[in-house]
């Protein structure tokens, strides 16, 4: 037990000790290139004085909420055009226009026409993330099987149970997959969306804030944070939510 | 056809959007006006400049990103004791998205292109890494065991085997690291390049209200992504890994 926890340790030791010594070498200056320690300091102190926790606290709420509006509304333009000819010959050339663009190029034109700040910066990343989860939640529509829809209709299922106990839990592994993928495209982007919209808390802003100040060692701090966030959002929510549709998939297949 | 429909119904909600008069002119300008800068700029050249700086970067970056992640990607897939070491490190670093360390990078190159290059390696690093690895492992073993027992050694066994194996994935990684990268770099030259740039430009026009040169960039930005995805990884996709009967096996 003691040695595979040290042999997990061991890369991060490694490169840690090599940190130590470029930083101790002198070679840069040690503003902009601190220890470990410092860093670590740093970390220690912003959490005890809740100054990093109000940025997390900040940047997560904003994540929450974008990422809510582009899941529900996601959901429902996708399932809409896979359910309407007249919906999906409508929206689903304008879809595939706007996914491919990348979505920090939407960013000024967003917060000129949405104002600085949260308004701005959750608009554009709840529209960011809408497009995997419309294209996603329309292929699922489109995937279940016809035959049955047909025996369920042969069973005498009406519309609304029809769509209520074959489309959705039909569609629902793909509509996953969409979540999925455009909460981990909202991460991406909303770091640097908080760096571009001057929002007053938020770990992107206190990250580009302390460029101002040279404290290498607060974005360094706010970084191992925005890692923190990212591998807890990896463990807790994408691999459970993979490991759910696969097992889905495989319902499905048999 | 009906693409065309819906796009000119887009394009009349906007322009009457426009001429309504319920929103600034400066903030949403009428079609034609975008249509009229976006023809300025390709003709006069500066649009051509600032799409070829911007290419630049996410080539550079991409290319460097592709062959740090073939040549780890390929080695952890052989060795176990890399494997360990290095993985841990990479979905550590992973989770980090690239243009966190933007202004870390600002710090310690400076603005300009050598920083906007180095957030585009570590976007498009980790997909290629990845995927190769994926890929090298997912080679069918009965074909390793085949080639051995029919003589091949080990660059014969790499280069006829395992490679043609694993290109399916390396290509799927390399189209994630395009777009990937292709996000990055506008980001990147937002935040940390000088004066050039279809991002910078973006970036810059917000200072002065020119929407409309906002929106001609990105219709650029959107034209040349489209044609990447497309064309250039569409092709690529044909000749190689197609054409080896490689999707099938892989699918398989």
């Amino acid at each position: 037990m003691g040695s595979r926890l040290l042999g997990a340790a061991a890369p991060f030791l490694v490169v840690g000790a090599l940190w130590e010594l470029v930083a101790h070498a002198g070679a840069f200056p040690p503003r902009l290139f601190p220890t470990v320690e410092q860093v670590a300091a740093t970390f220690i102190r912003l959490t005890a004085s809740g100054i990093l926790p109000h940025h997390a606290a900040e940047t997560l709420l904003r994540l929450a909420v974008a990422f809510g509006i582009a899941a529900l509304a996601g959901a429902l333009i996708g399932i809409a055009m896979g359910r309407s000819r007249r919906v999906e010959g409508l929206l689903l050339p304008l879809v595939s226009i706007g996914a491919p663009v990348p979505g920090l190029a939407y960013a000024p034109l967003f917060l000129l026409w949405f104002g600085l700040g949260d308004a701005g910066s959750i608009v554009l990343v709840a529209f960011v993330s809408l497009f995997p989860v419309i294209l996603n939640s329309w292929t699922g529509v489109k995937a279940v099987k016809e035959i049955w829809i047909r025996a369920a209709q042969t069973m005498g299922a009406d519309e609304r149970r029809l769509f209520r106990h074959v489309i959705l839990p039909g569609a629902l592994p793909y509509v996953l997959t969409g979540w999925r993928l455009g909460l981990a495209q909202a991460w991406r982007i909303l770091v640097a969306v908080e760096m571009l919209a001057a929002v007053q808390w938020g770990l992107g802003w206190l990250i580009f804030g302390s460029r101002e100040f040279l404290n290498t060692d607060v974005m360094l701090a706010g970084i191992a944070a925005i890692g923190a966030i990212g591998l807890a959002l990896e463990k807790l929510v994408f691999q459970p939510l993979e490991r759910y549709t696969v097992v889905r998939w495989g319902m499905i297949a048999s | 056809m009906r693409a065309l429909i819906s796009i000119a119904l887009f394009a009349a909600l906007y322009e009457a959007t426009a001429r309504s008069g319920w929103f600034a002119p400066a903030l949403v300008p009428t079609l034609p006006l975008v249509g009229a800068r976006l023809y300025d700029m390709l003709a006069d050249g500066s649009m051509a400049g600032h799409a070829l700086s911007t290419l630049y970067r996410v080539f550079a970056g991409l290319a460097l990103a592709a062959i740090t992640g073939l040549v780890l990607g390929f080695l952890v897939a052989r060795y176990r004791a890399l494997e360990r070491f290095l993985m841990p490190l990479v979905s550590a670093l992973m989770p980090i998205p690239s243009l966190a360390w933007a202004p870390v990078f600002i710090l310690w190159f400076g603005l300009g292109n050598v920083a906007t290059i180095l957030i585009v390696f570590y976007a498009a690093c980790f997909p290629m890494l990845l995927n190769t690895w994926t890929g090298a492992r997912a080679v069918n073993p009965l074909w390793l065991r085949a080639a051995g027992a029919m003589g091949a050694g080990g660059p014969a066994l790499f280069w006829k085997v395992v490679v043609p194996g694993a290109s399916p994935f390396i290509i799927t990684g390399l189209r994630l690291a395009f777009q990937r990268a292709w996000i990055a770099v506008v980001g990147a030259e937002m935040l940390a390049a000088s004066a050039f740039g279809l991002g910078w430009v973006i970036f810059d026009a917000k200072e002065f209200l020119n929407t409309d040169i906002m929106l001609s960039s990105l219709v650029v930005i959107g034209a040349i992504g489209l044609v990447f995805e497309r064309l250039v990884f569409g092709t690529l996709e044909k000749t190689t890994v197609a054409r080896w009967g490689m999707v099938r096996a892989a699918k398989a």
